[in-house]
């Protein structure tokens, strides 16, 4: 059964396509079904619709995905925002189906601390409904993100010392099983939670709730075209299935063009594996 | 000569009151050591003989009909000893002092902690050992009564799910906490004076080794499922509530399988058996991570348990106490709502069967650590979890039923 693994993993490596994992046989023995939970949760879906109780799950998860989004577009190496509270939510079903959230919620920069100061957010996030999973749409207005712009010292900072040919930054485990995450790493880790931002964003639904759990491997290729290239393996924790699901990617960054996921692989963890496969 | 100048030292002192003088005995040379005068001929004299003269002095007092009595065989022998146990003391004294509460233990070193506080407060824990692991690893709760014959007691547990250490190294402090706060804290002390309290630090032995040694992201039990080469079941749905219901996987490779039939797991039926053979539980709380929530019944099914009400304000003021120490942010509400359905779960069980406060925490932090939480954190979740935790302790006290 390993062996079986290891030569799928192998011809799977060497595909490295960014189509959705929907569309891949998982090998029998290494399961951990990308995204969308195993089982069902069809017996009381919460009538979720009107007006949300905005501590309840429904409300939250609409704005998960509104913060991934947050992240794409406005995360850095010095910058990664987390989901404080959501203060309203609506829903409504739509014409062509599928599910549209009104959300007014807060986010705080995790990069600023504990408990940095919260930003307001309201956002639309369209769950659409079609047979083959498609993301969410996310329509999204923060207060004052422009004035949220005193990183670019550090990130220029960061950008010279690693983009030199020389470069080679390569790590696993951020942080580690204790939670410590040493001081050169904590951009790559944000980095890392900004290029996996993309993945938890086009693979989320109604049923899922996304974070980045753990980066398991981090390792530089050689820059192109001005952008650092990374190469990341990042495991994503599923909050209603509770899985963990392993994905490799590669992203590329710079201070003018941000960050850019360039490939995406789901990874099956076959399961007495523990460290990603290659 | 000498001998016979202590010989003539105990004569006097028996036979001579009016001679007998204390001073002799710091000139006295051969090493008789007396622990108490000689008043009167009436009364005892007590006297330490060094092993070189024990033989020349009995023989001088059987010889003189001189009555007496070896009350301590080997003087020496009860120093080594009450020296031993003073060290000992000190050092398990220390042990529970020198503990690390902010690190993260393997399960020997959490295993060893309990039995020094055990050991360093007799009268008030004891270790309860309610079954084994399915690898044979033995399950312990540590209890803590000031007395009484079955009690009606409270329940805590953490680490059912291995990964979340948080829980397991709170629950250490917890321990702590409780035993040091016993007889000092008038709450802690008022709910022991009528009520035991339960605490499982580790309720997947198992699984914690297993996070330990090769992945740290291990949830379930170490079960072998026939027909897989996937193992274990969700401790956490394989009780005996909606059982095999929505929000729990049937398959034996998800997180969140439920195993065969509920109560397959061992770490979950000794947990079963235990609590329904004692039959006098009030409060059941279950130690979770991560999310930052309080939640009470039901996880199977989204319906409000009748008592939602009293337990929806008994969370919330429990919140509120946790928030006062470091502003850390909980939500309230019932498992289904909150955060999924989910099927098989303890706390639904617990309630079911008329345990009415039943309640899961999901401890630090919302998900940017998560799971991995540094260790640095571990005094301060535990801290206000305690906060938390006391204020439904006390509530269950001053709420019998």
């Amino acid at each position: 059964m390993k062996t079986f693994c290891s030569v799928w993993l192998l011809l799977s490596l060497v595909e490295l396509s960014p189509a959705p994992p929907v569309s891949q046989e998982p090998p029998l023995a290494c399961t951990g079904a990308p995204g969308h939970a195993p089982q069902s949760e069809t017996a009381e879906d919460m009538a979720s619709t009107g007006d949300l109780e905005p501590t309840h799950y429904p409300a939250r998860r609409a704005a998960t995905v509104a913060l991934h989004y947050l992240n794409t577009h406005h995360g850095s190496p010095f910058r990664v925002f987390g989901l404080q509270q959501v203060h309203k939510a609506s829903a409504e079903d739509v014409a062509a189906g599928g599910r549209k959230y009104k959300l007014d919620f807060s986010v705080t920069d995790w990069a600023s601390g504990s408990e940095g100061p919260a930003l307001r957010c309201s956002a639309d996030v369209l769950f659409p409904q079609t047979e083959r999973h498609s993301g969410p749409e996310v329509q999204l207005r923060c207060e004052a993100l422009q004035q949220i712009n005193r990183t670019a010292q550090e990130e220029h900072a960061f950008y010279q010392r690693y983009i030199s040919p020389d470069s080679a930054v390569s790590a696993r485990d951020i942080p580690d099983s204790y939670g410590n995450v040493s001081e050169e790493m904590q951009p790559f880790w944000r980095l890392a939670r900004v290029a996996a931002s993309f993945i938890m964003l086009r693979e989320s639904s109604e049923r899922t709730e996304f974070n980045m759990a753990q980066v398991a491997s981090v390792a530089q290729q050689g820059s192109s075209e001005e952008q650092l290239m990374l190469e990341f393996v990042v495991l994503l924790h599923d909050f209603p299935s509770q899985e963990i699901i392993q994905w490799k990617l590669l992203a590329s960054w710079s201070p003018d063009r941000g960050v850019r996921v360039l490939q995406t692989e789901w990874q099956p963890r076959c399961p007495h594996a523990t460290k990603p496969p290659n | 000569m000498r001998l016979y100048l202590a010989v003539f030292a105990l004569l006097a002192a028996v036979h001579c009151e009016e001679l007998f003088s204390g001073s002799w005995k710091r000139t006295w040379k051969s090493g008789l050591d007396f622990w108490t005068h000689g008043f009167s001929t009436e009364r005892p004299v007590d006297i330490r003989v060094p092993q070189s003269s024990l033989y020349a002095v009995k023989d001088f007092l059987k010889k003189n009909n001189i009555p007496f009595t070896v009350m301590i065989n080997d003087v020496q022998d009860l120093l080594d000893k009450e020296k031993a146990e003073m060290v000992g003391n000190a050092k398990m004294e220390r042990n529970t002092k020198s503990f690390n509460f902010a690190a993260y233990h393997d399960l020997e070193t959490l295993y060893s902690f309990m039995d020094t506080l055990v050991a360093s407060h007799p009268n008030l824990i004891s270790k309860v050992h309610i079954g084994n692991s399915y690898e044979n690893r033995p399950m312990y709760a540590l209890k803590f009564s000031t007395g009484g014959v079955s009690r009606p007691a409270i329940w805590v547990d953490a680490g059912i799910h291995s990964r979340e250490w948080v829980t397991q190294a709170s629950a250490a402090w917890i321990a702590n906490k409780i035993a040091s706060d016993y007889g000092v804290d008038p709450s802690v002390t008022s709910v022991l004076g009528q009520m035991d309290i339960y605490l499982m630090i580790v309720t997947n032995p198992d699984g914690y080794v297993f996070t330990h040694t090769n992945n740290r992201m291990w949830r379930k039990t170490r079960s072998v499922n026939s027909g897989s080469s996937c193992r274990g079941a969700d401790p956490n749905r394989n009780w005996d509530a909606g059982f095999g219901g929505p929000g729990a996987s049937k398959d034996p490779c998800s997180e969140s399988y439920h195993g065969p039939f509920a109560n397959s797991e061992v770490e979950v039926k000794n947990v079963v058996d235990f609590i329904t053979g004692h039959g006098n539980f009030k409060s059941f709380i279950s130690m979770h991570s991560y999310s930052q929530l309080l939640m009470y019944p039901y996880g199977y099914t989204c319906t409000d348990v009748p008592d939602k009400s009293e337990l929806h304000s008994v969370g919330t003021a429990a919140i509120e106490e946790l928030t006062s120490l470091y502003n850390t942010r909980y939500q309230v509400g019932s498992i289904c709502k909150i955060i999924y359905q989910a099927s098989g779960g303890s706390i639904d069980w617990t309630y079911n069967i008329g345990i009415k406060y039943s309640f899961a925490f999901e401890l630090r932090d919302t998900g940017f650590y998560g799971f991995l939480l540094p260790a640095n954190q571990i005094i301060p979740t535990a801290e206000e979890t305690w906060l938390g935790l006391k204020y439904i302790m006390q509530y269950v006290r001053n709420h019998p039923y």
